[in-house]
């Protein structure tokens, strides 16, 4: 035990830098061993899943920590035997970690599509979308795909100036994988990119404040973001619709994997397992954000694959590249 | 007989060529179209086995050209491609016939048979061992004034004796040559097809031998 | 002594092909890498394409890393995975090494490339590790150890693997021709025996993965059959040449078995293909006039050199044109299948009766073989379903099934039935 102390002090001071976790909290099972698990999804949306585990695995207690997608790789860059298991919406740093031999292999686990290298394992299926307040589109027709969005904008410049809102792709993980897969399916992305840059979008760091803003009134349109998100919170489901566009929806997988330096690897494995066998989703909860691998999926999914492919835009050069366009498009 | 092969995997085109040999056909390789274009403006062949995909361009056009040329030597396409895209295609350019890869040899053989039968009839080398010539393409055996026309296995099955005339041939090896791998083939089949053969020897000088335990011969006189 | 030899020789050929591709495929990555370096002001700009990487994607799910160098700077990638001095060279140079905990396998390429005031050195290289390449070698090897009656394995193994890390590459390049327009092409989960599971395994993943981006069906179903046919075509050429020269038993009856095994896979191969281009075509029908007869015409005169080998003879019943509205490449694909078959199961000397019928419209095409087995004709049309009587006649039981779905496609049926005299019929209603 005072070496669990030890530990977590010794994390504190070295968050302190750069990479900041925004969240901490215990689930306490009856006693036993303490999982760490780092991971993108705010506590309160997982607080459900991690009652579960522990409902099942009563000898387990859980360390949430919660951080953004691009300071998970800080973090563990930092501190690689400061956690357990990291979960992640950010595939390719997940499948970056897992190619540069930081993950284990779970060779318990069941083998299926939705996996790389037995050690990063996809769980939830969750496509981008476009999320509108519904009182700024009050009389006027739902744009339902990403062409019919552009010309919505372009038709009444001054209704949605300031008004429009997308993510900071340099500060988001996840904000950058459905950018750079939006780029590569399809050029619509920059038109559309170049339409909200000179409508003077707003940037965000995370999915939570974009749909605050939405729910508020502040913005009318918000691009890429997750519609599990929205779907949380009753009290603004009301006010916002979420669209899911019909030319394509990047959709991606919420992935979990063991670090290869975690002593405690089979409560560990028990937890992916638990993750992956959607088990969680099966609870008749209504309301309950994240829609598991299993669940009825939407035809027409644009999923992103587990593949080396996503090394690519996480190159330094391509990164910057890909930035500099970004940027040109949004920024001017 | 003589072939041009047009192939750009080396691999396959070593063993191709091999087995061709063994089977006492004369063969040059070429691994371009261009390649295969020196070859054909110095040498005669009876007929071209053509690869589609070749590093310097489309069999295709190669086919065009070929045609335009008013070369007849007979063309068979060689093809990894399903045959539903290619078909058309091919035959329209004129490729007498095609195959697609991985390819019987026997069935190669078949097909080269058939093309040539369609263009010209006959063949260029008749086989000939003593009072006997056999004509591989029409499938003819000629002993003095007389013709016989043979099947299809009882021809394969003489064409190896008379290239050959003094080797024993076991029963396993001939099943192995003349069969390809149906699996409907055995041992007593040989019999009966060596039984046949030597019936249609009768009036000729040849004769096909028994060896106890090692197999058949081709004899002369 | 003759098995080890045996053994070594198969493992030795099996090791280099399986190195070759894997080579093959890092050179790919390596070019389309170097292709993607521009200099720009001096200073070297690489837009990584996504295939460069996508298509290293295997079987076992290999990690792949990477480093760009300027001279003898590193300017992108992995650190320490090559060390210069570094020569312009025309060809890329492989080599196996340690990197960290992993052996990969390294591709490098130095090119000098035109810049002012003076050229710059560019150095890519591109690894992959050897856990694919290990699990086919290991597959490969136990069967060649288990001898003459696993040779099956060894095929399929070399089909699994062939296809599994030559198609991630091709997806990517039909993903870049249609990269919109996602269609409904769903796995292969019906129940399959477990020689033919990993060749379903590959043909589904290769699904999966176009599903959301594939428009150009044909054109990818033809490029996949290519790269998986043409090494089957060199080992099986390979092995009938050895076959004449080898005098022992064992290692003929060994070597007759692979050759069976190449047929048998690559038969699968092909149904599986047509298959999903039945599938595929059948969504989406092309309805035009189609000469029944016409098309079977041309298959007769397409197949009368394989009947010839067997001394068969196909023949043709018709009277006149029959024309019916549906796709002539289904239609032709389901005939060719049932004639296939019926020249499968005849004995040598017989006839296979092809008859157009108008009234109602319909192929039928029978053999003199041993008929189906009475009942197991309803199942016989499921998939990979043989008949108990087939014995060890090369094929993967998808033929029935072919001509079932086309039949349906175009509104129809396929019927089986016992001729009075002997030989199976297959009717085929349109």
């Amino acid at each position: 035990m005072r070496n669990i102390v030890f530990v977590i002090a010794w994390l504190w001071a070295s968050v302190l830098g750069a990479a900041e976790l925004e969240d901490r909290q215990m689930f306490h099972g009856e006693d036993g061993v303490t999982l760490r698990v780092l991971s993108s999804t705010d506590t309160d949306i997982f607080a459900p899943i991690l009652e579960g585990f522990i409902a099942r695995n009563p000898s387990v207690s859980l360390d949430y920590a919660v951080a953004g997608s691009a300071d998970i790789v800080t973090l563990i860059a930092e501190c690689g035997d400061c956690f357990d298991v990291v979960i992640s919406s950010a595939m390719d740093l997940q499948l970056k970690l897992a190619n540069d031999g930081l993950a284990r292999r779970l060779d318990g686990l069941a083998q299926g599509g939705s996996q790389w290298r037995q050690s990063v394992f996809g769980f939830t299926l969750e496509p981008a979308t476009v999320v509108l307040n519904r009182a700024a589109f009050e009389g006027r027709a739902l744009p339902t795909t990403r062409q019919a969005l552009i010309e919505a904008l372009r038709a009444d410049p001054e209704h949605f100036r300031g008004r429009l809102g997308t993510y900071d792709v340099r500060l988001s993980g996840l904000g950058y994988l459905f950018a750079t897969q939006d780029a590569r399916a399809s050029e619509t992305f920059w038109r559309l990119m170049e339409v909200f840059g000179n409508l003077d979008a707003r940037l965000y760091c995370c999915s939570g404040d974009m749909i605050d803003d939405l729910a508020s009134g502040e913005l009318f349109v918000a691009y890429n973001v997750l519609g599990s998100y929205a779907s949380t919170r009753p009290e603004t489901l009301d006010k916002v619709t979420i669209i899911t566009p019909q030319d394509f929806a990047t959709t991606m997988m919420r992935t979990a994997l063991v670090l290869e330096s975690t002593a405690i690897g089979d409560e560990a494995e028990a937890l992916v397992a638990y993750l992956t066998s959607g088990a969680w989703a099966a609870q008749d909860r209504p309301g309950f954000p994240l829609p598991s691998i299993g669940q009825a999926e939407v035809p027409g999914l644009n999923v992103v694959s587990l593949d080396p492919g996503l090394l690519v835009y996480l190159d330094r050069l391509k990164r910057a590249l890909f930035l500099e366009a970004w940027s040109s498009a949004l920024l001017r | 007989m003589k072939y041009l092969l047009i192939e750009d995997n080396a691999e396959l085109a070593g063993a191709l060529c091999n087995r061709m040999r063994l089977d006492g056909h004369v063969i040059d390789h070429a691994g371009t179209l261009s390649e295969g274009s020196d070859f054909l403006s110095v040498g005669e062949y009876d007929l071209i086995l053509l690869d589609i995909m070749l590093p310097d361009g489309d069999g295709r056009g190669f086919l065009e050209r070929h045609r335009a040329r008013e070369d007849d030597t007979p063309v068979i396409v060689l093809t990894a491609r399903s045959e539903v895209s290619d078909r058309v295609g091919m035959l329209d350019l004129g490729a007498d016939d095609y195959l697609t890869k991985p390819f019987d040899h026997a069935e190669l053989q078949a097909r080269c048979r058939a093309v040539l039968r369609r263009r010209t009839g006959s063949a260029q080398t008749v086989i000939r061992r003593g009072d006997a010539a056999l004509d591989p393409v029409a499938s003819v055996l000629t002993i003095g004034e007389a013709e016989v026309t043979l099947r299809n296995r009882e021809l394969r099955l003489l064409e190896l004796f008379m290239n050959a005339p003094g080797q024993i041939f076991s029963k396993d090896k001939l099943v192995d040559r003349l069969f390809s791998y149906d699996g409907t083939v055995t041992d007593n089949a040989i019999e009966v097809y060596v039984g046949r053969l030597r019936k249609h020897l009768e009036p000729s000088c040849l004769t096909i031998s028994t060896h106890r335990g090692l197999g058949y011969r081709l004899d002369e006189g | 002594m003759l098995a080890v030899l045996f053994y070594l020789v198969v493992r030795t050929y099996a090791q280099q092909i399986a190195q070759q591709s894997q080579d093959r495929i890092l050179e790919a990555s390596l070019t389309s890498l170097m292709d993607a370096a521009v200099v720009r002001e001096g200073a070297v700009e690489v837009d990584v394409p996504y295939a460069a990487f996508a298509m290293l994607d295997t079987a076992a799910d290999d990690r792949v890393f990477y480093a760009v160098h300027q001279g003898e700077a590193l300017l992108t990638g992995y650190d320490g995975l090559v060390d210069g001095p570094f020569e312009p060279a025309a060809r890329p140079a492989f080599q196996t090494q340690a990197f960290g905990e992993a052996e990969v396998r390294v591709a490098s390429l130095t090119q000098s490339l035109p810049a002012s005031p003076a050229p710059v050195l560019l150095t890519v290289s591109v690894a992959q590790t050897r856990d694919s390449l290990a699990g086919t070698l290991l597959a490969i090897s136990v069967n060649a150890a288990l001898f003459g009656g696993a040779f099956f394995l060894l095929a399929a193994g070399m089909a699994l693997w062939t296809s599994r890390s030559t198609v991630r590459p091709l997806s990517q390049m039909a993903e870049a021709v249609a990269r919109r327009g996602p269609r409904d092409l769903r796995p292969v989960v019906r129940p399959v025996p477990t020689e033919l599971s990993p060749l379903v395994t590959s043909l589904n993943s290769l699904m999966t993965r176009l599903s959301a981006s594939l428009t150009q069906s044909e054109t990818f179903i033809a490029e996949a059959a290519h790269r998986v046919r043409t090494p089957l075509a060199t080992v099986r050429t390979h092995a009938e040449a050895t076959l004449m020269r080898v005098d022992k038993d064992e290692n003929r009856a060994a070597l007759r078995s692979m050759i069976r095994a190449i047929d048998e896979s690559s038969r699968a191969a092909g149904q599986l293909l047509d298959h999903a281009m039945v599938t595929f075509r059948g969504d989406q029908m092309e309805q035009r006039p189609v000469d029944l007869v016409a098309v079977c015409r041309e298959l007769v005169d397409r197949l009368t050199p394989v009947a010839e080998m067997k001394d068969l003879v196909l023949v043709l019943v018709a009277k006149g044109p029959v024309e019916v509205q549906g796709d002539p490449i289904l239609i032709q694909n389901a005939v060719r299948n049932l004639i296939d078959n019926a020249l499968k199961y005849s004995p040598p000397d017989g006839a296979v009766r092809i008859e157009v019928g108008a009234d109602p419209v319909a192929i039928v095409v029978c053999d003199e073989g041993a008929g189906f087995p009475v009942g197991q004709m309803a199942e016989l049309s499921q998939r990979f379903q043989r008949g108990v009587n087939a014995g060890d006649t090369v094929g993967s039981g998808l033929g029935l099934t072919i001509a079932q779905d086309v039949a349906e496609a175009h509104g129809g049926r396929l019927e089986l039935s016992n001729a009075d005299g002997g030989g199976a019929c297959a009717t085929l209603y349109l």
